[in-house]
C-alpha cells in the first residue's frame, strides 16, 4: 500500500526541498520505489537539488493537462534506480493545478510507487493545500526560530482541517523535523531548544538535522545530502528519520557535525 | 594524499554550482516567459506530429529524453512503431489458421529512434 508523504512548513527557506530530496533518496535506498513530486509551480527547484535540471522535458502541469503521460514526465534518478522525480512546471500559471487533475495523478503515482513524497511550496495557499491534500503522513520542517515555529503551527492546523483525511474524519500522521539546529547555541540559550519547540507544537519529533556545510555542498553538486555525504551528520539524521517514517523504532539523537571517527565508531557499536 | 584530495574536493562544490546554474539559466531565460517556447519541446511536438501522420503511435510507447548541455543539447525520442509487427503477426496468423492458435508473443516491436542534437 503506497504512502503519500507531504513535506511542508508554511515558512519558506527552512529546508523543504532539501528534506524532500534527502528523505526521498533515503527511502529509495532501502529498495522501496519512491517518487518525489515538486508542487512549487512557477518556482520549481527540486529538479536542481536532485541534479536533474538538464533532463526535464515534461512536468506535473503537462501531465494534468494531458500533454504528456505520467511515465513520460517521470525522470529516473541516475544514482538510485528506485527513485524518480516529477518536476513542477516553470510557467507562472498557478491555476493549471486543478484539484481533479492532481487527484488523478496522485492515484496513478500510488499505483506505481511505494512512497510518494510531495514537496510543498511555501505559504498556505492553493499550491500548499494541494500538496498536502492527499497526504497520509506529513513532515513539518521547522527551524528553531520564532517565525518558523509560528508558521508550522498554522500548517499543523491546516493538516487537521483541510486534507482529504481530515474531511473523512481521519488524521494525517504529523511529524516534526527540526532543521538547521545548532546544539551548542541551544545549550547556551541562544536558540530555541528541541524541548521548547516540541512543547509549543506538541507533535512527535522525527529527527533533528544539525546545521551543516554538507547540506549546501550537496545542493551545489545537485545531489541529495543522503547520497552526496551519507556519513555526514545531516545524512545520518535523515536516514534515521526515513526509518521512523517506515515504522521502525529508532532513538532520536542529535548527530553532531565534527565528531571524531573513533567516537562515531564507538557510538555505532554501542547503539 | 586521500585526505588532501578529500580536503580540496570538499572545497570545490561552488564552481560546480556556478556551472550548473549558468547552463540552466541560459536555457530558462530563453524559454520561460510570455510568448517564448523551448525550442527542443517544440521540436519534439512537431516530430511527433509528422510521425503520427504516417503511423498511429501509442502515447505510452513514446519515450522522450533530454539532456541540456552548455554547447550542445540532445533530444532523444524513442517511439515504438507497431506497424511491422502487426503485419508480421497477421501473416503468421493466416499461416497457422489450420492449427489451433498462434501463441507467440515474443517479437518486440520495431523501434525508431530519432536523435536531434542541436546547438542550444
Amino acid at each position: 500500500m503506497a504512502q503519500v508523504l507531504v513535506v511542508t512548513s508554511g515558512k519558506g527557506g527552512v529546508g523543504k526541498t532539501t528534506t524532500t530530496a534527502a528523505l526521498g533518496a533515503a527511502l529509495a535506498k532501502t529498495g522501496k520505489t519512491v517518487a518525489v513530486v515538486d508542487f512549487d509551480v512557477g518556482l520549481r527547484n527540486l529538479d536542481l537539488v536532485m541534479g536533474a535540471e538538464r533532463r526535464v522535458v515534461f512536468d506535473l502541469v503537462n501531465v494534468i493537462q494531458g500533454d504528456a503521460k505520467l511515465a513520460q514526465a517521470l525522470i529516473k534518478d541516475k544514482r538510485i534506480d528506485t527513485l524518480s522525480l516529477l518536476p513542477a512546471s516553470q510557467t507562472r500559471d498557478k491555476d493549471a493545478l486543478t484539484s481533479e487533475g492532481v487527484a488523478k495523478v496522485m492515484d496513478e503515482l500510488r499505483e506505481k510507487f511505494d512512497w510518494v513524497v510531495c514537496d510543498s511550496p511555501a505559504g498556505i495557499e492553493r499550491g500548499a493545500q494541494l500538496a498536502m491534500y492527499h497526504a497520509d503522513k506529513a513532515v513539518i520542517v521547522t527551524n528553531p526560530e520564532v517565525s518558523s515555529v509560528r508558521d508550522s503551527d498554522r500548517i499543523i492546523g491546516m493538516l487537521d482541517s483541510t486534507t482529504e483525511k481530515a474531511k473523512a474524519g481521519e488524521k494525517v500522521e504529523k511529524n516534526l523535523l527540526l532543521t538547521r539546529y545548532d546544539p551548542a547555541r541551544a545549550a547556551r540559550g541562544e536558540m530555541l531548544s528541541v524541548d521548547d519547540v516540541l512543547e509549543i507544537l506538541s507533535i512527535p519529533l522525527i529527527g533533528i538535522i544539525p546545521e551543516s556545510q554538507d547540506v549546501l555542498r550537496a545542493s551545489n553538486l545537485g545531489s541529495p545530502v543522503t547520497l552526496a555525504a551519507p556519513e555526514s551528520g545531516p545524512a545520518r539524521a535523515y536516514f534515521d528519520a526515513a526509518r521512523r517514517l517506515a515504522g521502525e523504532k529508532v532513538d532520536i539523537t542529535v548527530p553532531t557535525e565534527r565528531k571524531g571517527l573513533l567516537d562515531w565508531l564507538f557510538k555505532r557499536g554501542a547503539a | 594524499m586521500s585526505f588532501l584530495a578529500n580536503f580540496f574536493g570538499k572545497r570545490s562544490s561552488a564552481p560546480v554550482a556556478r556551472d550548473r546554474l549558468q547552463i540552466l539559466l541560459a536555457h530558462e531565460r530563453a524559454s520561460v516567459g510570455e510568448g517564448k517556447s523551448d525550442l527542443l519541446i517544440q521540436l519534439q511536438r512537431e516530430i511527433m506530429e509528422v510521425i503520427r501522420r504516417h503511423v498511429s503511435v501509442d502515447q505510452d510507447k513514446v519515450q522522450v529524453k533530454l539532456d541540456r548541455g552548455d554547447n550542445c543539447s540532445t533530444l532523444e525520442i524513442d517511439i515504438e512503431v507497431p506497424g511491422l509487427e502487426s503485419a508480421v503477426k497477421a501473416a503468421e496468423a493466416k499461416k497457422d489458421e489450420k492449427e489451433a492458435k498462434a501463441p507467440s508473443e515474443e517479437k518486440t516491436p520495431e523501434k525508431t529512434k530519432t536523435d536531434a542534437a542541436g546547438k542550444a
